[in-house]
This record gives C-alpha cells, structure tokens and sequence, in this order.
C-alpha cells in the first residue's frame, strides 16, 4: 500500500472479536491527522476504547458513520495526502479488497489459546508471533490475558509474545495453593521450561509486575528486559479498597464500583466486562486463591512484599505508571536507580496499556528493542 | 472456553454437585433412565436426557426412577430436604406441579416460616415450561408467577447455558426450596460454559445487552427474542437494554429500576398468561417506583389469556415474538405526552 | 401380653405422657373458652395410647409427621410442653416462635416433623425422612400419622405404594377415630382400611386405640420391621374422639348418649391403671403421684405461655427463607 494512501480499519481486540461499533469519530473529513492522534472510538461487546491513527495525513473520506457496526478489518475511513486526487480515493475505497472485513475469513486460523501442562501447573497460554527474543506478558490480580488486549497483536509484530493466564486466574486451574508471589513466579519458570523458552522479556502488570520481579531475583539469567506496568511489590502504599472491595463482591453493582477505581475514566467500562469478571470470580476455589493471594501480598493495608531491590539496573527496566493510578500511586515510581526508564503517562489510571495503548506499546516496544541491542 | 447445549449445561451441574456432596440425591420419572425393564440401562436419562449418565456415576440409590406419583415423590423430596438430603426432584412438565402443589405450597415452602425458623428445606423441583413443542395446554404452559407469589420458595429460569449451569449448581447449593424452570425449546441451544463447577447468584438481573432508548426485560425462552427484536431495533437507530432478571423470586428489583430509569421507556415480554403475571408485577414495581423516569407507557408482550393451543398457526400466535417485541418498543418511542 | 414386661420406668413414662395428653387437652379446651387462645385447636384427647404406645419405640433420631390433631404426637415424642403451650398461646416463647400455633407445632430437634393442616399431609414428609435414613445408612424409621379421613387422600394412597416399592423404613399409622371432621368414616371410607395395605403387599395390623398395651405391641413389631429394612407396615388403630373436630364444635352430629358411652367404656388411662395395678407393676399411690405432677405442669405451661411476650412484629418478615 502507498504511504499516500492508507486505510483506517476496524481493529481486532482478542480472539473473540468479530465485529465492533464505531461509537464515535473524534476527527472530521478533512482534519489533519498525525501518527498516533486519537482518531475514534470503538465499542464492542466487552469494552470500548480510542483507537490511534497508525499513519498520518489527511482523514480524506469517513466510510462507516457514528453508531453503525462494521466487522473486524472493515474499512472505516481513508487516510491520504493532499496530492492525492478524490478519484483516487473513491478508486482505492472502492478496490479495497477488505471492505467487508476479514473476521469471517480469519476465523478458522485466527490464533487460538491453548492449555499448556508445566508440571504440576496448567496454564492457558496465546501466543502470537513468532521470532526474537520471546516476550511473556503477565497480567494482575483477578486479571487474565485480557488485559492485554490492546498490546499484543503490536508487540508481535517482530516476535513470539505469549499471554498467559496466571494459576487460578482466567482459564488456569489453581495449582499454587500458597498463593505466595514467589510460588507463582515458579510456576511461571515451569511454564518457561514447557514452552521451550530460555529467556524472555517479562512484561507484567501489578500483581503480575511482582511475578516478574521475583522471577528476575532468582532466575535473572532467564531474563532479557522487564517491562513493568504499575507493578506491585517495590512499595508499601496499595488501595485496600480496591483488594478487599474485589474479593468481597459478588454482585455487578458493588464489582462495577470496586472496578471503576482501575481506571482514570471509568466510562469505557461496560455491564459485559463486569460480568466477565464475576463470572471468574464464580468459578468454585477461585475466591479461595484470590484471598490467599492477597494474604500474601498485603496485611493492614499494606504491600508486604519488598523486589524493589531487584531494579538495581543490571536487568534492562523500564516502568510505566498512569498518573491517576488509584490502586498503587504513581509514586512509587520515584527514586529508583538510574538505568531504571520510568514512564508516567497522565490520562491513565492503572490500567495504562489499555487507557494509553498506543502510547504503552511503543514504550514497551522501543524498550525491547533497547534491552536487545 | 467450551461451547456445550443448556442440556449438557444441566447435566454437568447436577453431575458436579452430586460427586461434590453425597446427600445430593436426584428423583423423577425415568430419571435413571427407565428402570426394570429389559432394554439398556439409563436409556432415556430423564424426559428429555438431562439426567442422563447419573445412574451409572452415582448409583440406583441416589439416582432414583419413582411412581408416577408427583404427590408423593415431591412430598418425599421435601421431608427428605428437611432431614439431611438435597433432593432435586424432576418434574418432566411443569403442568404437573398441580397434582402435587400442596406439597410445594402448603408444606416446602412454609415448614421454615411455620417452624419458627428451625427448618432447612434445600429443595430443588427441577421442571420443563413452555410452549412451541405443539404440546397443548397441559404441557406447555409458564407457571412461573403462581409460584414467584408464594413466600418461602425461590424461582429460576434459566436463558442461557451459562446461566442454566450456574443457577442450577447454586439451587442445589441453596438452603431454601427453588422451583427451576427450564425451557424446553432452549435444551439444544449452545453457549460458552466452563468446564468447572461456578454458581450464579440469585436475585441479580443479567445485563443482556446495553442500549440507551428502551429496556426490553424478558425471561428465559423469551431474552432470545428480545434481542432479536434489540438487534432489528438497533439497524432503525433504536438502541435498547436488555435485560434477563434470570430468577423471578428473588427479583432483582434494584437493576430493573436502574435500567428503567436509564432509558425511560420499558417493554416487559413474558410467556406467561398477562393476568397477575410477571410482566405485570414488574411493571407495578417500576409504575410504582420509577414512575418520574418514565418517557412512556410501560408495554407489556405477552401470551394471550387463553390455554395453549395445539394447531401450530394458533401456538405460533400465542408465543410473545421479536415482531411483537420490537413493535411494543417501537410504540413506547414513538410516545408522545399530549 | 408383651407391654406389661416393661420396665416400670417404662410404664410410668407411658402413663405420665399419656395423662399429660390428656390434662393438656383438657385444658387447652378450658382455656379456648376463655377466650385468650387465639386460633383453633383441634384435640387428641381419647387417643392418648395410640400416640404413646408407638412413640415410646422411638428414639430423638427417629421421625414422625403429624397431623392437624397433633397435641398428642408432640407430646409423645418429647416435645416440651411449656413451649407448646406458648405457642398455642400465640407467644414469642412459643416452639415455633408463635407462627405456627396448634396446627404447624414441630420440632425438629425431637425428630417431631410437624403437625399438618392438610389432612393426608404427613405421609409424603414421613415417606421423606426415610428416605433420608435409607440413603445414609441410617437406623432410623419414621412415622406418618393420619387418619380415617387422611386414608382417603391421594397424598396417603400414592406414599403407600412409594414406601413398599422402595422398602422405606416407614409406618403409616392410621388413627381412626371414627368421624372426618363431622362426616362419620362409615359414610365415607370404602372397604377395609387394612386391605389398602394388602393389595399393596404391605404389612398390616388392626389395634385398638385404647389399650396401650395393644398399640405398643403391633408398633413394635412395625418399628422393627422397618429398622430390618423389610419396608413398610400399616398400622388401623381404632380409637375414640372425646370432643368434637375443632375445640368449640358443638359435636351436635353425636348423639349425648353416643358421647357418654365413648368416655365411659373408652377411656385408655383407666384402663391403663386397672392392668399395671392389677399385675402389681405400679402402684395407684405412684400414678396418683404422676397426675398431680402432670396436673402441676400444666398449670405451670399455662401460667407462663399467658404472662410471655407477644412476637415482636419485626419478626413478621424474618424466617421466610434461610437468605433471600
């Protein structure tokens, strides 16, 4: 495809996506749109979000209007400089050959999510990509691959990217009993060994911060970079209300109160996500293994776990925190070590890779390819 | 995760909580499949297969073939619910329930409030409804209202196979007697289900579908409808919520409200004959409590006041359907106050 | 005959409940005159040895479902007066917290699975708990009291057959005291109420209601049939009503001479009296003893279930479910 002339498509949030909803264009017909400019808003059944102008030029024709639904790899817009005639686009809309999406056609081989058996652990693991020097994204507390929904098509772009589920969380069965952070970071290097994966970029959010950081304490030759989003396990200050609100709802009400505290704006938030989440939290011993987690990680309110020591800056690292974060402050950021690269991204509340996607993927991806030069 | 049918959905419910809890025992007609005769064991697995398998896991003393007695095997089921079992009795079509109502009316639901509080009834009477099977009168009808009327029973209808899983494991874990009421068109419908054992709470309406112009809440057979007629309202520009209250008894009245006074305008569809039925009590709650939000009439969709009929033209009439749904919701939007 | 080989601690505790019965009875129905009884109660007196002679087989883990004329079965099967009273009372001291009243008495703790006001309601609930116990193994059998009239429900002939198909450890006692309601049972049971039971294949036994020693025996041989695992029996016992179907009913279906006779010539506790005396088991002066105390307690039930406090009115809404 030219660089002239570029088309804005429906993009594909996870494997289950088909179709989404163009809940609203922040650009008109003829704006100038620079790479990585918020360009619209989509909604799907589980949650809605700004999607980035992956090029740059003029939106020359909006295709699919506000409210209508197109499926996934649609063309909803054009991209194009300014010497590009209006025939020329009418010609390239109508020759776009994925006009009418490719979810139909994708279906069969999309990549699917498969249960990894590593010792005594079963883990669900997708992976995409392939090549380089493998990443391993690890998701927070009472999260699961999801959480990576906006990152992991990018960053797999140039390799193997696998985001699994930790035990007792998605589609993992609850085989660390203890619940302790170090019992999970073993089972994660279990998981290592089953995959064939010698050594990995770790990208962990939270929870999944402090897995990655005690993998790093014990197995540091296993790692190639971390990457942490609002990690735990490097202060004392973490929102009690949110841990203790999560364990204890049952109900979409108090779930969807307790889960808006993740989020700067907790307005892409939807009745299918909250019910994803309870639907988790359901399933017989998981509440059990969340509690026992969270014995472990806090007491009083209070982290009581210390890695902080582990960023000494001989692992390549870099955090990225959403200044709004109302579970563990941004703060935490503060007075780490140089050759620690800290990112705090305003207009983000803990969940940073989703609220600034495009932002957190070019770090994460910019830092990868730092961590292997 | 796996997509199976509502059967197997119900089928690994009871399957779960029998392995997980031995005073879990399961009664009905042919339930063990059709015992004494000469042909293969648990050959028919219940009516209509859901209970298949069991007899084999869990054995002839747990997995009981009884009379055609309603009377006496619910009644049993009670007594027993009351001793220390969790019985999940089948009754093959909910029409039945009338030769043994008095055991569900005047005994199960009642031996705690009668006894001062010192009774535990952890009852399930597990029962087909539903028309569209040119079953006729006696075995197609919704009962679910006369029995969301009576205190001290709990009443669930399951839309989805989710939902039928999860409602089913949480009946037979619950302390008081629930009436399950399945669908029996919805048996072979498919859904995403875990493989484990998760329960669904009683009493928290399912947010179906979100849409700011209208709330459709239906039950059962019928949320299948109502986004049907969601889905034809939303290519019109009409944008509607969804909502399944998943249990009639308790009602979770808190979210019905909520949704009412979200979108102003509400359409209730309910299989159920219009008289004292759900979608009137509903509508009496939401009149009564979201009345300043409302842009429009609440609509109700229902089955006419009439039995079930047989001949397909007249059953076809008589099902609540996304047409009628959609036009209910079309007319609430197009309500003006003069 | 076999009763009089109990223990004379037996046969005082017999006595003692079946005149504890009675005196409650009676009273119940002095007290109903009054006026401070609020609901209707329908009395046991007359049928004492029938209640008596079979609970006294029964341990707290055995079980039995009553009836709407269910005083009696309380009373045999240990449920504490006081409390009874209370609730008839309409208390907050009442056995069930006064919710229930005279018909829905029970306690479970006792094994005593309510009285019932449905006639024929007890066969089903009986048919249940043993089925309870055969599934866990247990030893226990439990007991469905009905009636002349409940014989007649489909609820009792439907048990019937679920009890012998499944060998349920389970006796139907069928306490015939010769009127449903107003309706003589001549006029409305068909046939012999035993052959129920044998078309069915069930054991059976006809006793009468008057003589404990009697009831006693044939429940006994039922108990163990039953605690065998050998399923079923039924047992007809014949026994007289003293007052009418509701306390208050005018009884003017009965002639006054029918009514005298039924007192004079069917009376258990005299009867009762003659036999241990007569076999020198017990002495008058010890049953003497006996219905001063009875007589004493009741005064006492009556005393306090008069002076206790009302329900609270919160907890009209508390106690539909175990959580809603």
């Amino acid at each position: 495809m030219s660089d002239r002339i570029q088309a804005i498509t429906m993009p594909k949030w996870g494997m289950t996506m088909t179709e989404g909803k163009l809940a609203g264009w922040l650009a008109g017909e003829g704006a100038d749109i620079a790479a990585g400019q918020e360009i619209m808003e989509v909604e799907t059944e589980k949650i809605t979000n700004v999607v980035e102008s992956q090029g740059q030029g003029r939106l020359r024709r909006i295709v699919v209007s506000e409210g209508a639904t197109a499926p996934v790899g649609a063309l909803l817009a054009v991209l194009a400089t300014e010497d590009v005639s209006d025939s020329d686009v009418e010609a390239f809309i109508a020759s776009y050959a994925d006009r009418a999406g490719s979810a139909a056609a994708d279906a069969d081989d999309a990549p699917k999510a498969r249960i990894v058996q590593a010792g005594a652990h079963r883990f669900k693991v997708l992976s995409l990509g392939s090549g380089g020097v493998p990443a391993v994204l690890i998701h927070g507390f009472g999260g699961d691959g999801g959480t990576w929904l906006f990152n992991q098509d990018t960053l797999a772009q140039n390799r193997a990217v696998h985001v699994i589920d930790l035990p007792a969380h998605g589609d993992s069965e609850p085989t660390v009993a203890s619940g302790k952070v170090t019992d999970i970071a073993d089972a994660v290097l279990e998981l290592f060994a089953a995959l064939d994966i010698e050594k990995a970029h770790l990208i962990g959010h939270s929870l999944g911060g402090a897995v990655a950081l005690a993998i790093a304490e014990t197995s540091p030759q296993r790692v190639q970079s971390l990457s942490l989003i609002a990690p735990a396990g490097i202060g004392a200050e973490i929102s009690a209300n949110y841990i203790d609100g999560f364990l204890a709802a049952e109900r979409r009400k108090p779930m969807k109160d307790v889960l808006s505290l993740l989020f700067a704006d907790p307005q892409g938030m939807n009745a299918e996500m909250v019910e994803n989440v309870l639907r988790f939290k359901r399933l017989d011993g998981v509440p059990e293994a969340l509690a026992a987690i969270a014995g472990h990680l806090m007491a009083d309110g209070k982290q009581i776990i210390d890695l902080r020591a582990i960023l000494d800056g001989k692992i390549p690292a870099l955090i990225v925190w959403g200044e709004a974060d109302q579970i563990i402050p941004a703060s935490q950021s503060d007075g780490l070590p140089a050759g620690v690269d800290v990112a705090r991204l305003a207009g983000a509340g803990h969940m940073p890779m989703m609220e600034e996607a495009a932002q957190v993927n070019r770090l994460i991806t910019a830092h990868l390819g730092k961590a292997e030069g | 995760m796996a997509q199976k049918s509502f059967r197997q959905a119900l089928n690994e419910a009871l399957h779960h909580e029998m392995r997980r809890d031995p005073n879990v025992i399961v009664l009905g007609e042919d339930v063990a499949g059709g015992s004494g005769a000469s042909g293969q064991k648990d050959a028919w697995g219940g009516a209509f297969g859901v209970t298949k398998g069991l007899l084999g896991a869990f054995g002839p003393s747990r997995v009981r073939d009884t009379p055609i007695t309603e009377s006496a095997f619910v009644g049993a089921a009670a007594g027993a619910a009351m001793t220390g079992l969790r019985p999940v009795a089948e009754i093959m079509f909910v029409d039945f329930l009338g030769v043994c109502f008095d055991q569900i009316f005047n005994q199960a639901a009642k031996f705690r409030y009668m006894f001062g509080g010192k009774a535990v009834t952890p009852l399930v009477i597990r029962a087909t409804y539903g028309a569209g099977t040119r079953s006729a009168s006696q075995h197609s009808q919704a009962l679910y209202p006369i029995f969301t009327h009576v205190p001290g029973l709990k009443v669930v209808i399951p839309s989805s196979p989710y939902d039928a899983k999860g409602l089913l494991i949480q009946a037979i874990r619950d302390n008081d007697p629930v009436i399950f009421l399945e669908n029996k068109v919805l048996y072979d419908t498919v859904g995403e289900v875990p493989d484990g054992a998760y329960t669904v709470p009683f009493g928290e309406a399912h947010i179906v579908r979100e849409g700011g112009d209208a709330t459709i809440v239906a039950l059962g057979r019928m949320v299948h409808f109502a986004r049907e007629a969601a889905e034809i309202l939303a290519a019109e520009g009409i944008d509607c919520t969804v909502l399944d209250p998943r249990t009639t008894s308790p009602l979770d009245e808190d979210t019905l409200l909520e949704m009412a006074e979200e979108t102003g305008r509400v359409v209730i569809v309910d299989e159920a004959n219009p008289r004292c039925g759900m979608a009137a009590d509903i509508s009496s709650i939401i009149a009564e409590k979201a009345f300043g939000a409302l842009k429009a009439p609440i609509m109700k969709v229902t089955a006419p006041h009439t039995p079930v009929p047989y001949a397909p033209n007249l059953e076809a009439a008589y099902i609540p359907d996304a047409k009628r749904i959609a036009d209910a919701v079309r007319k609430a939007v197009a309500f003006k106050r003069s | 005959m076999t009763g009089l080989q109990l223990s004379r601690e037996e046969l005082l505790k017999a006595y003692r409940l079946m005149r504890m019965i009675r005196v409650f009875e009676d009273r119940v129905s002095a007290e109903m005159a009054s006026g401070d009884i609020p609901g209707n109660t329908h009395l046991y007196a007359g049928q004492e040895a029938s209640a008596v002679g079979i609970c006294l087989h029964l341990s707290e883990s055995d079980r039995i479902a009553s009836t709407h004329r269910g005083h009696g079965h309380c009373i045999a099967k240990g449920c504490d007066v006081d409390g009874m009273m209370a609730e008839i009372f309409g208390k907050d001291t009442g056995i069930c917290r006064g919710k229930g009243g005279s018909m829905h008495i029970a306690d479970l703790s006792k094994g005593m699975l309510g009285a019932n006001g449905i006639v024929g309601g007890a066969p089903p609930i009986a048919c249940g708990a043993a089925l309870t116990s055969q599934i866990l193994g247990r030893n226990d059998v439990s007991v469905a009291f009905t009636g002349d009239g409940g014989i007649n429900q489909g609820t009792t002939a439907e048990s019937m057959n679920l009890a012998q198909v499944w060998k349920l450890p389970v006796i139907f006692a069928v306490e015939d005291n010769g009127f449903g309601e107003a309706t003589a049972s001549s006029f409305v049971v068909a046939g012999e109420i035993t052959k129920r039971a044998e078309a069915l294949g069930m054991a059976f036994a006809k006793v009468d209601g008057v003589d404990f020693f009697a009831v006693h025996e044939a429940a006994g041989e039922a108990v163990e049939r039953a605690r065998r695992g050998e399923g079923p029996t039924l047992l007809h016992i014949e026994t007289p009503r003293y007052y009418g179907h509701f306390s208050g009913d005018p009884d003017n279906y009965r002639t006054a001479e029918e009514k005298a006779a039924m007192r004079r010539d069917r009376d258990c506790l005299p009867r009762f009296r003659r036999r241990v005396t007569e076999a020198k088991l017990l002495g008058l002066d010890e049953l003497d003893k006996v219905d001063a105390e009875v007589q004493a307690a009741i005064d006492q039930a009556v005393a306090s279930a008069r002076s206790a406090p009302q329900p609270a009115l919160s907890s009209l809404t508390t106690d539909v479910y175990v959580r809603y």
